[in-house]
């Protein structure tokens, strides 16, 4: 049976087609999900992708956090469920406490757009398991409001548990605090990823085809479950 | 408020009104006056002025704009031509593609942000009406000097403009240009380029057919802004106790525009729509107008049923509001439901405010009383036409003899001399990085783009299963153009052309944005006609048809004129973006080859402009032929692997393009200077029809068979090799050294 990851549009979202591509690409089978339908179209994984959704409006994420989709979204993460949210879908996830922290305004005041290195810190989440702890990868970022930041407690609790999944490396493209690019839930099932693995899927588009490897973890991880 | 109806205009005939005000001349106003056979009425007096304006009527530029129709080279590829809202070209595969240049410039002075964010806004939709889903943009932009305070003002809001609006939009924003010079201090030139795709049989039109069909707004609800310097319509002469003086820059909201590109796909999809049209300059009166004109004539709208924003605002400010985010669609009544279900789908507003009728009148009403009565083609079609004056100006000659000789400007004398133009030139910021900027916008979202920034062209993948693609580059060089105005164009024209084919793709198309000064002095008007002169000759000899574009004069502050800026982008077809060719030399051993004529042409160049501030002379000679031929060779090369990397030679000469090569790939060059030339012509020259290539060895005996046989000049001049570029015999300059000039000047200057 081919495995099926659904990837919600919400109004405002842009990267949606290209997270739909990257699960292709990965091997499974794409399902578009539509904000205003809570049903999730028995799928074995969600992305949240990335964009503006509701135009970034009040706070980003803040709206979409309250979609039909998300409620059903929120319920299965708890169950389990592997849910990834690439930048604007990270900032969902924070708005909706899946994930602590939160995502503010980039301390260069400017939209940024480059291919960044990052250092892949935890190997064991269902979205990171193809990949080896330590490993160095480019995949494109590009985002405005991308710092993240957390309390002091949380960022050591974050640290202590192993729950940072990607860091930025040579150049901290947002001001985030203690470099980090992407963290996880405590369960492991919730990711979320500043930078966009779903523009690093092919020779011909992206700067490397090392973001594949989240799409491939996911895979595994659900086979092997 | 009294309402000025067409039975009050009748009753009235001696009424004063604004037409001064508006930008009427007294014999436009006169013609109104005839073709209806009564004073306008305030709401027809709007529409007129708007719709008359240069802007919207072409009035100086059309005598001259005709020749790009009457010279248009025969071209299967052209679906649809001059006039629409952007030209269609088909590109083979079933599929056609869309593309269209516009300026934004005044509204971008007065308000950066807002100005250069919905150029974008309003560029898209104009690709979009076509019924093509935007698939990227460009943005071609001039600065006054960089160092200048204002441009401090000015560049940060344009460039964050347009990539919170273009990001939030999510095109991929894939090329363009960024030149500073103090001609444009006073007047930026902010152009806008967006490109679509659709497949042939979606092809839509604005034209209102078919009695019966309804009229529906939908989009945005329309409000007060953008009504400009035609604002005083909203206050003392037709009512005074109305809301004050409305901003005369439109405010974008992106948002909305990604809802509306969504919703219109869908409802193209499902064949809902008749025609459309989307709703920039002018409005509600350029839509309304232009739909029934080019239709069966006939429109009745009820104008008090466009949802607003602002209730006070009168109908002649709402047949003028230049609010975003609009567009205006004929349906048959069978399909309004379901478009008025897709709308609501994506939350986005629509009303049917009227009908097509088997009349010749556009008709409006407001709360049932008849405000507009006209036949439309004489509001949008036959509009005033001018016959400027236009004389060569006396300062040319001597500008053109003011050459920029070895006895005139000081050369670099020997190798360190040779080095440190070569490092001036490469961090100056017309030819440094523009990273700074191009970074703050989007280019890989969608997943299609193949090359962006700093490549020569852009080129976007428009199939995934075949790899079909196509390629845009925009280039223009006002400094040219100041010294021979026709063959600035042509050169512009040429630039965009080798861009394109540099990068593997066949050149198909053109469209261009003409920015110039003030029709009324016969200088500017000389120097608009060489231009549209010289590009519709040169259009005509390389076959790539001009197919739409747009016209901005008044660029000027005082008497002093810009530039004369055409800008031309070229639209290219590629059968397989795998086999695209980029710039940067990434591969050691590689042989560098120098295609084309080396001669002393510096007039203009970016070496007398850096080290001398000097502009005089005559701007490199055009040669269309050996052009075209260097395009085959470059696309030849590209699709059978012969080449590995190419860069078109332009500005700052193959001094400039080999400093960009090795930075882009990473990778050092070793350069020979062949015997028969000065080093200093061969490295800051800027002769056209040239381009410098790397070759596999294993390509080299092919590659020059191919050039011998076709007659292009083709000249070994080096190696790709190292941590640096090395001119033997010269200097030697690393690539940190290099990087450490070329990148960083933007920020320095700006941040």
């Amino acid at each position: 049976m081919t495995t099926r990851v659904g990837v919600v549009t919400f109004p405002g979202s842009l990267d949606d087609r290209d997270a739909q591509r990257a699960v292709r690409l990965a091997g499974a089978e794409p399902v578009a999900l539509w904000h205003r339908d809570k049903d999730l179209h028995q799928v074995d994984a969600v992305v949240l992708p990335g964009g503006f959704s509701y135009g970034d409006y009040l706070r980003c994420g803040a709206i979409s956090r309250f979609s039909p989709v998300m409620d059903t979204v929120i319920e299965q993460a708890k169950l389990g469920m592997p849910v990834l949210g690439i930048c604007n879908g990270f900032q969902v996830l924070c708005e909706s406490h899946l994930l602590p922290g939160a995502l503010t305004r980039n301390d260069s005041l400017h939209f940024i757009c480059r291919d960044q290195k990052l250092r892949i810190e935890n190997a064991s989440t269902a979205w990171t398991r193809d990949y080896s702890a330590g490993q160095e990868i480019v995949v494109p970022l590009k985002n405005g409001e991308g710092r993240f930041v957390a309390d002091g407690r949380v960022l050591d609790e974050l640290e202590a548990e192993g729950r940072v999944v990607a860091r930025y490396l040579d150049l901290n493209p947002n001001g985030s605090y203690r470099d980090i690019a992407g963290i996880t839930n405590a369960a492991g099932n919730v990711v979320g990823l500043m930078p966009h693995p779903e523009h690093a899927v092919e020779p011909l588009t992206g700067p490397t085809t090392e973001g594949l490897g989240f799409f491939t973890s996911v895979l595994k991880q659900l086979v092997n479950a | 408020m009294s309402l000025d109806t067409v039975k009050n205009a009748e009753q009235t005939p001696d009424a004063a009104q604004p037409w001064a005000e508006l930008g009427l001349k007294e014999d436009e106003y006169a013609r109104i006056r005839e073709i209806l056979g009564r004073r306008p009425t305030g709401a027809e007096l709007a529409m007129y002025s708007v719709m008359w304006s240069e802007h919207c009527s072409y009035k100086s530029s059309k005598v001259h704009l005709k020749q790009f129709g009457e010279k248009a080279p025969e071209n299967d590829a052209m679906l649809v031509g001059i006039g629409e809202n952007a030209g269609v070209v088909d590109v083979g595969q079933g599929y056609a593609v869309t593309f269209k240049v516009e300026s934004h410039n005044h509204p971008s002075y007065i308000e950066p942000y807002q100005g250069a964010a919905t150029g974008i806004g309003g560029i898209v939709r104009d690709i979009l009406a076509m019924g093509a889903r935007p698939v990227a943009v460009m943005d071609p932009l001039r600065f006054g000097a960089a160092d200048h305070p204002d441009t401090r003002r000015v560049l940060p809001g344009i460039v964050a403009g347009i990539g919170g609006y273009g990001n939030c939009l999510g095109l991929p924003n894939i090329g363009g240009e960024v030149v500073f010079d103090s001609c444009y201090q006073g007047n930026p030139l902010v152009n806008a380029l967006c490109v679509g795709v659709m497949k042939h049989e979606d092809i839509h039109l604005a034209q209102a057919s078919g009695p019966g069909n309804k009229v529906i707004l939908y989009g945005a609800r329309t409000g007060g802004d953008g009504i400009g310097g035609v604002s005083v319509l909203a206050s003392e002469t037709f009512d005074a106790t109305g809301p004050a003086k409305r901003p005369a820059v439109q405010v974008g909201d992106p948002f909305q525009e990604k809802l509306l590109i969504e919703c219109t796909l869908e409802i193209f999809k499902e064949d809902l729509v008749a025609g459309i049209q989307d709703l920039g300059g002018a409005g509600l009166s350029c839509a309304t107008s232009e739909l029934a004109s080019a239709g069966t004539g006939g429109m009745r709208i009820e104008l008090d049923t466009v949802p607003l924003r602002d209730h006070t605002l009168s109908p002649e400010e709402i047949l003028m509001s230049e609010s975003q985010e609009r567009m205006c669609a004929i349906v048959e009544p069978g399909k309004v439901d379901r478009f008025l279900e897709i709308c609501e789908k994506w939350d986005v507003i629509a009303t049917v405010i009227g009908e097509v009728t088997d009349g010749e009148r556009l008709e409006i009403f407001w709360h049932g009383e008849l405000v507009v009565d006209v036949p439309p083609r004489t509001v949008a079609h036959e509009g005033p036409t001018y016959h400027r004056p236009f004389a060569r100006p006396s300062w040319q000659d001597a500008l053109q003899a003011d050459a920029p000789t070895a006895e005139r400007l000081a050369r670099p004398a020997d190798g360190a001399e040779l080095k440190d133009a070569l490092l001036k030139v490469a961090g100056s910021p017309n030819q440094a990085s523009k990273a700074w900027i191009t970074d703050q916008y989007d280019r890989y979202v969608l997943g299609n783009t193949v090359l962006a920034t700093p490549e020569d062209s852009g080129m976007i993948r428009i199939d995934e299963e075949t790899n079909l693609g196509v390629s845009v580059a925009t280039d223009g060089n006002g400094r040219y153009a100041k010294l021979d105005p026709y063959a600035g164009a042509q050169l512009a024209l040429a630039e965009a052309y080798r861009n394109v084919a540099a990068g593997g793709a066949k050149p198909l198309a053109v469209s261009d944005c003409l920015n110039f000064g003030s029709p009324e002095d016969p200088d500017v008007m000389w120097q608009f006609a060489e231009a549209t002169r010289g590009l519709a000759d040169a259009c005509q000899v390389l076959g790539t048809p001009v197919t739409g574009g747009n016209v901005s004069l008044y660029n000027q502050t005082g008497d002093v004129a810009i530039h004369p800026t055409p800008v031309v982008a070229v639209l290219g077809v590629i059968d397989d973006v795998t086999r695209r060719t980029p710039v940067g030399f990434a591969e050691e051993g590689q042989l560098l080859y120098l295609l084309g004529d080396t001669a002393d042409e510096l007039g203009g160049s970016a070496w007398s402009q850096v080290v001398h501030n000097h502009l005089g002379g005559l701007p490199p000679k055009v040669d269309l032929e050996r052009e075209r031929l260097l395009g085959e060779i470059l696309i030849a090369a590209s699709r059978d692997g012969m080449v590995d990397a190419a860069h078109d030679l332009s500005d700052g000469g193959l001094a400039q393009a080999l400093v960009e090569s090795c930075l882009k790939g990473g990778k050092g060059a070793r350069v020979v200077v062949p015997e028969d030339i000065d080093p200093f012509v061969f490295l800051f020259s800027e002769s056209a029809g040239r381009a410098v290539v790397a070759v596999p060895r294993s390509e080299e005996l092919r590659f020059n068979d191919m050039c011998g046989a076709r007659g292009l000049p083709a000249t070994r001049i080096g190696v790709v090799d190292g941590e640096a570029l090395e001119v033997q015999g010269q200097f030697t300059v690393t690539l940190a050294e290099l990087r450490d000039a070329h990148t960083g000047v933007i920020e320095a200057l700006l941040a």
